[in-house]
């Protein structure tokens, strides 16, 4: 579903370039859940920004559910994260001024669609936040947030949710909760799902795990266990959020 | 991203900094009630004038004496006109074999005189003239009736007052049959008369020519064999104006030519010694002596101009202050799907919505402005205002014009963000 080759990725610091990718062949198949790990400045963020078209390589191809990204301009990459990816960030990146519900309907609302509210508050629900939709981001917890970021993921049936350090910015319970969420999203929606961390407790939920370094991929390993396995956890993915839900 | 959602959001972010938003309209505000009131009260000194010329009477021509060559006493006293129209011209005007054309023909020779009656006493213009008159110069008899033709031929000691002039004299008392004294000349050498009044004439108010309540009208024989400096060393009548309404506007040229061929023929002149004036002229005239107020006017709308360009470099400001502040915004908005284009119309439609709402404001307080001010006078100057629709579309298209020339930038720059540096901005 995904095909990278042969990506770089230079940018300018003045006159000097800096090469942020190297040569990236990279290939994700649907249902995928796959950790891109590496040290500070091996390239991961620039990956994945190329990854969810916010970003151009500066050469190679990208092709994209059989759509070949490399070659689009800005408003057409705009169509193409409206409608076929989904991003998560560290620090959430909810509009301070919006209640939740309005945050989800956000991409909707670039897409022209009807029935905004309903899909939104379905999205809600879906996380566990159906009592928390007319709560503006500083009212809500940290774990809340996140949960309201991924509805408006997933609001938009994306072909390729991306996930930038989304535990970043939360405790450790707190983190495992919204990874198990990606967990269930996988195993249960089938969802292709990329995510971009350092810490191994969290890369240990992905079923592949590439590792990056000087924008080169030196190792692409799959995982045989991960974590939040159906043997490893219990309750569904609706029961479970929630429960986190009611104990913020 | 749909109009009404893009106005939506719009809406939302101007409500989210309203003190911002309201301040960011100030501007805008005076400018377009500057414009509004000025318009208003261009048009409605533009209509005063017009009215004034209309209530001269209808499709009237106006002929007066010319300067002359010819010194003598009438000269000195009027100013440097000679006396050359005599009531004898405006009589062979008034042919309909030789100007079929022409309606009615008033002469007449205005003086200052003091009248008593009773025990009250005021100064006045007396005009004396002929029957046509009030019909010259659409005025109506409220009481009693004009001079009439038998006045003219017995030269009759009889007065018709003009609606103020009898309420000065006589109050709320009927004045027909009762005597008039006018005083005419230096108070050490003056003449005097009694009339007897036969009509009051209807209130008319001020035209171009002055206030017509504010005369009295005696037949102009009576006048010119009673008061000797008005005949000239030729032993004629002199008149200071005759007044001609002819049947329709389009015969003034006609008129005109006609009118001056008789009176050369009859003065015995090449050179002419009278001056033909239509109504047409007239309004003319009356519209270069506004012409010091236009340039006023003038300045004034240059402020008016001056202060929504200045309006409008504020909200470029405020907008691109906005812009940065918002980057972050605009790289989420960007993230889930907004195109180049969504963002420049939403920061548009904000730019437009702050000039439109001033622009109504403005709107509102330019209209209670010259509302306010119609009628009234202001430095000495009486005031009309007219809002004319027009104004009103147009205020309100310039700050809708302001709001996309200063909106367009900011709106442009917003659009052209990177998504991630805009994501990564604190």
């Amino acid at each position: 579903m995904v095909k990278l080759t042969d990506i770089t990725k230079v940018y300018r610091a003045g006159d000097v370039p800096v090469p942020a990718l190297r040569g990236i062949n990279l290939q994700i198949q649907e249902g995928e859940f796959l950790a891109i790990m590496g040290p500070s400045g091996s390239g991961k963020s620039t990956l994945l920004n190329i990854l969810g078209c916010l970003d151009k390589p500066t050469s190679g191809t990208y092709e994209l559910d059989g759509l070949k990204v490399s070659a689009f301009d800005e408003e057409r990459l705009a169509v193409l994260r409206n409608r076929k990816v989904g991003f998560v960030f560290q620090s959430f990146n909810l509009l301070r001024r919006l209640p939740a519900v309005e945050q989800v309907e956000l991409p909707l609302l670039y897409r022209r669609v009807p029935n905004r509210r309903r899909l939104a508050l379905q999205a809600l629900g879906d996380m566990g936040l159906a009592d928390r939709v007319a709560h503006r981001p500083p009212q809500l917890s940290g774990g809340e947030q996140q949960r309201v970021a991924i509805a408006r993921c997933l609001v938009t049936h994306p072909a390729l949710v991306l996930a930038d350090e989304p535990t970043g910015a939360l405790d450790t319970a707190t983190g495992h909760d919204i990874m198990r969420i990606f967990h269930r999203l996988n195993a249960e929606r089938g969802i292709t799902i990329a995510l971009v961390t350092h810490e191994r407790e969290v890369a240990a939920y992905a079923h592949r795990v590439i590792r990056l370094q000087d924008g080169q991929i030196v190792s692409d390993e799959l995982n045989s266990s991960p974590n939040g396995s159906p043997a490893a956890d219990g309750p569904s993915l609706g029961g479970d959020a929630g429960s986190e839900a009611s104990r913020a | 991203m749909t109009i009404t959602d893009t106005i939506r959001t719009a809406l939302a972010a101007l409500a989210a900094n309203k003190l911002r938003s309201s301040l960011t309209m100030l501007g805008i505000i005076i400018g377009v009630s500057a414009v509004i009131t000025l318009m208003a009260v261009g048009q409605g000194s533009q209509k005063g004038v017009t009215e004034r010329i209309q209530g001269l009477g209808s499709n009237l021509i106006f002929i007066r004496p010319g300067e002359s060559q010819a010194s003598n006493v009438q000269a000195a006293v009027y100013g440097g006109q000679a006396l050359t129209l005599v009531d004898a011209d405006a009589y062979a005007i008034n042919d309909p074999e030789r100007f079929p054309y022409v309606e009615g023909v008033a002469p007449q020779v205005d003086f200052e005189g003091r009248l008593i009656a009773g025990g009250e006493n005021t100064t006045t213009t007396i005009i004396g003239t002929t029957p046509d008159y009030p019909y010259v110069r659409d005025l109506y008899v409220a009481r009693g009736q004009f001079i009439g033709d038998d006045d003219i031929t017995r030269k009759g000691l009889v007065a018709v007052l003009g609606h103020r002039v009898a309420q000065t004299l006589f109050g709320n008392s009927d004045p027909i049959g009762k005597s008039v004294r006018l005083s005419v000349g230096p108070p050490s050498m003056s003449i005097t008369f009694n009339f007897r009044v036969i009509g009051v004439m209807e209130p008319k108010g001020a035209t171009a020519t002055g206030d017509e309540d504010d005369l009295m009208f005696i037949p102009l024989p009576t006048m010119q064999a009673r008061i000797p400096f008005l005949r000239n060393p030729q032993g004629l009548s002199n008149v200071f104006q005759i007044t001609v309404k002819v049947s329709d506007r389009n015969d003034f040229g006609q008129a005109e030519k006609d009118i001056a061929a008789l009176l050369r023929e009859r003065h015995n002149v090449t050179e002419d010694d009278f001056e033909i004036l239509t109504q047409t002229d007239v309004a003319n005239l009356k519209a270069a002596e506004t012409e010091i107020s236009q340039t006023l006017w003038a300045a004034m709308a240059a402020i008016a101009g001056i202060s929504l360009a200045v309006g409008g470099i504020g909200i470029m400001n405020i907008m691109l202050v906005s812009v940065t502040e918002r980057t972050r915004e605009i790289g989420i908005r960007k993230a889930v799907g907004a195109t180049g284009g969504d963002i420049l119309r939403q920061f548009l439609v904000e730019a437009l919505m702050v000039t439109m709402a001033g622009g109504a404001t403005g709107v509102i307080l330019g209209v209670t402005l010259s509302t306010l001010a119609d009628g009234r006078t202001i430095l000495e100057q009486s005031v009309r205002a007219d809002v004319s629709p027009f104004a009103v579309i147009l205020a309100f298209g310039v700050s809708a014009v302001i709001g996309l020339f200063f909106g367009i930038y900011p709106a442009y720059n917003a659009s052209r963000l990177n998504p991630i540096e805009a994501l990564h901005h604190e």
